[in-house]
């Protein structure tokens, strides 16, 4: 273990003015209508993201030619208030069965119209304990590596 | 960020990756870290050096060694991309929500 101190959860929010059954709704259903495309991990254009609604549900990708990627699964599934995923794409965007940390998402009423959705991306301490996980990030030149030298360039630039 | 800028640079030497990937296991002393490297000991102290200058590992005394772990800063930088990927994908979720 490379890692034994505890690297902050990430932790997001944000409110929006539809009813907490309809954001549950977008985030769970249909994901590839509004998840970023420029970070797929398929070769082949990107067709579809399921989050199958269950515990156990793989949470995976799928592409127009067939193939699919796992990004994880579902740990808990309570519908339209809370839902925790796993994530196991390592920091090169690589899908890993023994690697795993968790995105926990809640949905709170916010008026009568509106919802706070809070999310929560933890275990972030585990990227440190594969070798394999950070340097591929911090190695690749088309993976997260580019994408960190130009977010770097750019916020040297901008200080 | 200047801090990935120094690490991308760090891990550009295949000996230095290594060196970085056996630390990620566990932390080791020198000497250890020396046996099965086809270069001295010294050597490797003077990647240490560049890797500890890179924030990728840090060290502490051991007794009459010194060990070597892996930065938990190194983490920081995956923490730091992660952190405005998520802000990008819930814009995107909250303009689609709202859309109709």
């Amino acid at each position: 273990m490379a890692a034994t101190t505890k690297i902050p959860p990430i932790h997001k929010t944000v409110r929006v003015a539809v009813p907490a059954k309809r954001a549950w709704e977008v985030f769970t259903t249909n994901m590839h209508r509004w998840w970023p495309a420029a970070h797929s991990i398929l070769q082949a254009p990107r067709a579809s993201i399921t989050v199958e609604p269950r515990v156990g549900g793989r949470w995976y990708e799928r592409a127009t030619d067939g193939s699919e990627c796992t990004w994880g699964r579902v740990v808990s599934w309570d519908p339209p208030k809370r839902v925790v995923l796993t994530w196991q794409l390592t920091a090169d965007f690589v899908y890993d069965p023994a690697f795993e940390t968790e995105v926990e998402v809640r949905f709170t009423p916010d008026g009568a119209d509106a919802t706070r959705v809070d999310l929560e991306h933890r275990d972030l301490e585990r990227y440190g304990e594969k070798a394999e996980s950070i340097r591929p990030m911090l190695d690749s030149p088309e993976g997260w590596g580019a994408c960190l030298s130009g977010f770097a360039a750019a916020a040297e630039a901008a200080s | 960020m200047a801090y990935a800028t120094r690490a991308l640079g760090a891990l550009g030497d295949p000996t230095r990756r290594i060196i970085f990937e056996r630390l990620a296991k566990r932390p080791r002393a020198v000497g250890e870290l020396a046996r099965g490297l086809p270069i001295s000991r010294p050597a490797v102290s003077q990647h240490l050096a560049v890797l500890k200058a890179a924030g990728l590992v840090t060290d502490r005394a051991d007794g009459a060694r010194r060990l070597y772990r892996v930065d938990l800063a190194a983490i920081d930088a995956i923490r730091a991309w992660l952190d405005q990927f998520w802000d990008r994908t819930l814009d995107a979720f909250k303009a689609e929500a709202e859309s109709h």
